[in-house]
């Protein structure tokens, strides 16, 4: 054993000695580096990062919040999916939320987080994210960190080009990764060409409350669109949507669907549809789509069914749309700080493609066309083209910006980031990742004013960085310092579901303006209690109302009899804490649901049908006090067709005697 | 949230084995319901039972907070009917008229406490229960931390307004 030990370490060593030099750079770092590095990531404790990080959940379905530079996770909002640890699409008020056309779906696959802007810069009012599978579109207060908003996109399917937001915040669209019959109806699946067709949906953001509504959507032939940005400054009124697949193939799509040498980026005149819209263009169609809302004083989730979307047709438009031919399958589609640029990442090329709005402006008025695509123009690629950053890695997905006029670009196959000049379409740097980065993100990417500080890429392949849990490990992103001229690698932090893409922002955006409890004079849920003396047990044939109260550290009533198997029990409980950081639960028995976790001064339901005859404890399941062990009620259930009275009590008395 | 009421307890057992002998308590005959279920729930411990109905304290005592002196004039009824609102609202979770619950009965507190201390308590429990002797001996005669309830000072006014009418 010894000696095996022995060799395998001289082994290493050898090996070690005969690889070093150029290949040295690979590996984390390490050494007089690994010092500076650990002090640019501390935060000290009870200090505050500087930066929010929102980051998609992927296949979670939720949104995660992490700070930088320590890479610490503050909490998992959920989004798309259920989530017992918070009652999310478990209790009465928040089911809702997750209704679509199809039914409660209890799952979503969450991709593009995006923030809000105002004149161009991130506001750190709402943040935006896209379900890929149920088409939907979800907004997010950053004032509470919850979700309040779940809209589904009808007339589409694999909503990934989305969820991105125009430097106003006039619109988030939502554009269709899947081709699919429009209307959907039962036809031959290889008779796609032609027949299948995409949606681009731009929702129009309501400036005062950020509620969505869906405008218009664009029909498109049946290409996928991929991914999307907004023009900004002298581009806005401009959207860009990658594409490949515009060989419209369905089957065997990794062969079939690479076969042209270019696919587009189409470029949508937003301004002009909109402009159209107004003067009574665009068709309405029969749909049927789910949008749900949040209401923060009722503290409930409604669904209202749609059941009409305008479509606007691009021959019913002309000038609004064009294709620009980009190399290569593009995936990222991505706008530089100034507008000017159009960077096109062809993910089979070895090669960047640089489109310039200038230009293409210019080509539009020259009409410089390469035929058509359904009727769309295609401008010529040489008089769109900026230049082409060459060779400068394999597999480029996306691509996010500094102030100083660089690009930062990931490449999966050669599994690195590279930092190049836009302008001189130079490489500066390179460094690589472990491994296979898909997105990256700069905080305040999407806009005019990145924030040069930090760059976290986002890994798809994690392997060997972490203590291995089974098969399965935690996904992993990276935090790089690019203030310098070199990028320097961090800090590794592990991160939920998989991590697509992610968005930033300064934390002083954001933490001054975070709210810390709901108060209770603005709470008008149907089944608020405001004092405990207003705390009741109601029947009304079968269903049993409880109307509770919870405060450190009791419930009321905490002792209820004269519930009987068969009944429908619905517990409505209020949390009269108005003090921040003082939420309580509540877990009954047996309940085939989850627990409640309510923060001060909301109210929430969960249904409790007890079958068996007994004495049932409930409990708070969140530590609130010092006496939280002893925060804890009982339910008295008799026979079905006992006639045990109904009786409520707490310290052996009705809730709210020797009152005022 | 664990680790800061972890925190919290440790910190009041702290204080409180460090001064707790020197509290000045004085223990009151209860009122014979009160005294006959304390009885009835204890009495398997078989021990004596000695509620304390009453912290006294010194009415120079202004306690710890933003409140540092208060003038009052004769009752403004509109005021206190106003604190009755705030008090019903969000304060009877804990505390009733004239029998002790989760905190003491507040019929009286007006002439135990002095109007500076009422109000700092309903401010600055959290610093109360740390640094004033009294609000430490309530606390470990109620065990339970009054809650900050985050009134502003209007509104802790008007309480201590609808306290002087209850007398």
């Amino acid at each position: 054993m010894k000696l095996f030990i022995k060799s395998v370490f001289t082994i290493a060593i050898a090996s070690l000695v005969s690889c070093g030099g150029p290949s040295e750079k690979k590996g984390s770092a390490k050494g007089a580096l690994a010092g500076s590095a650990a002090e640019k990531v501390y935060v000290a404790p009870g200090e505050h990062d500087s930066h929010y990080a929102f980051l998609s959940g992927g296949f979670s379905g939720q949104l995660s919040v992490y700070g930088l530079p320590s890479g610490r996770l503050f909490r998992v909002i959920p989004v798309f999916s259920q989530d017992p640890e918070k009652g999310y699409g478990y209790n009465e008020e928040t089911k809702p939320m997750l209704m679509t056309s199809h039914g409660f779906v209890p799952w979503g696959d969450s991709h593009h987080p995006d923030i809000s802007q105002t004149n161009g810069e991130v506001d750190g009012r709402w943040i935006f994210i896209n379900e890929n599978n149920t088409p939907r579109i979800a907004r997010i207060s950053l004032e509470t960190f919850e979700t309040e908003e779940i809209i589904e996109i009808p007339h589409s399917a694999g909503n990934h080009s989305s969820s991105f937001v125009t430097e106003n915040s006039e619109y988030v669209v939502a554009g269709t990764r899947f081709a699919v019959p429009i209307p959907q109806r039962d036809m031959p699946i290889n008779e796609y060409k032609g027949n299948f067709k995409s949606s681009l949906s731009f929702l129009k953001i309501d400036p005062e409350h950020g509620n969505m509504n869906i405008a218009f959507q664009v029909r498109l032939p049946g290409f996928n669109f991929d991914l999307s940005h907004p023009g900004r400054g002298k581009s806005h009124g401009w959207f860009f949507f990658s594409t490949y697949n515009t060989e419209e193939a369905n089957s065997l799509m990794e062969v079939n669907s690479s076969q042209n040498d270019k696919d587009f980026i189409a470029a949508i005149n937003w301004k002009k549809i909109e402009e159209y819209v107004a003067n009574g263009g665009g068709i309405k169609e029969p749909a049927n789509y789910a949008h749900n809302t949040w209401n923060d004083n009722t503290h409930t989730a409604t669904t209202e069914m749609k059941k009409e979307v305008l479509v606007v047709n691009p021959e019913d438009v002309p000038g609004a749309i064009y294709f620009l031919p980009t190399p290569k399958s593009p995936h990222g589609c991505d706008v530089d700080p100034t507008g000017e640029y159009i960077i096109g990442n062809g993910k089979l090329a070895a090669s960047l493609t640089v489109h310039s709005f200038t230009k293409m402006q210019k080509a539009i008025e020259d009409k410089a066309f390469d035929g058509d695509s359904y009727g769309i123009p295609i401008l010529n690629f040489e008089a769109i083209n900026y230049g082409t950053l060459e060779q400068p890695g394999l597999g480029p997905l996306h691509t996010e910006f500094d102030t100083r006029g660089n690009g930062y670009t990931t490449f999966f196959i050669s599994s690195e980031v590279v930092k190049w000049n836009i302008k001189d379409l130079k490489v500066i740097d390179r460094h690589p990742v472990y491994y296979s980065v898909g997105h990256l993100m700069i905080p305040g990417g999407n806009s005019k004013t990145p924030d040069d500080k930090y760059l976290v890429a986002l890994n798809k392949i994690t392997k060997d960085r972490y203590l291995p849990t089974g098969p399965e490990v935690c996904q992993s992103a990276q935090l790089f310092d690019i203030s310098g001229d070199k990028m320097e690698l961090l800090l590794d932090f592990p991160t939920i579901g998989e991590p697509h893409y992610a968005a930033g922002i300064a934390a002083d955006k954001i933490a001054s303006k975070s709210q810390k409890i709901y108060k209770l004079e603005e709470n008008t849920h149907p089944y608020v209690v405001k004092t405990e003396a207003e705390t009741k047990v109601v029947r009304e044939g079968n269903e049993v109302h409880i109307y509770m109260s919870m405060i450190r550290s009791h419930f009321s009533p905490d002792n209820i009899e004269g519930v009987k198997v068969g009944d429908k029990v619905y517990f409505h409980v209020t949390n009269l804490e108005q003090d921040y950081d003082v939420p309580h639960g509540i877990a009954m028995i047996g309940a085939n649901t989850s627990e409640l976790l309510i923060m001060p001064g909301r109210t929430e339901t969960f249904i409790w049908e007890p079958k068996q005859v007994g004495v049932w404890p409930f409990y708070c399941t969140d530590f609130c006090s010092a006496l939280h062990q002893e925060m804890q009620g009982y339910v008295r259930v008799s026979a079905k067709g006992a006639n045990t009275p109904l009786k409520y009590t707490i310290d052996d008395e009705v809730p709210g005697e020797d009152g005022f | 949230m664990k680790l800061k009421f972890f925190t919290l307890l440790t910190l009041a057992l702290f204080v409180f084995s460090s001064c707790g002998g020197d509290k000045k308590k004085e223990t009151e005959t209860t009122t014979s319901v009160r005294k006959e279920r304390v009885e009835k729930k204890t009495i398997e411990k078989e021990e004596s039972v000695k509620v304390v109905e009453e912290i006294k304290s010194d009415l120079s005592d202004k306690g710890v907070g933003p409140i540092k002196s208060v003038l009052l004039g004769d009752i403004d009824n509109t005021l206190a009917a106003k604190g009755k609102e705030v008090f019903k609202a969000k304060c009877t979770a804990c505390h009733k008229n004239k029998k002790r619950y989760i905190g003491p009965a507040i019929t009286g507190v007006i002439n135990r406490r002095s109007p500076e201390w009422i109000m700092n308590m309903i401010l600055n429990p959290e610093g109360m229960i740390k640094e004033n002797p009294t609000a430490m001996a309530l606390l470990k005669e109620y065990s339970a931390p009054m809650a900050n309830q985050n009134l502003n000072e209007d509104e802790a006014r008007a309480i201590l307004e609808f306290f002087r009418t209850l007398n």
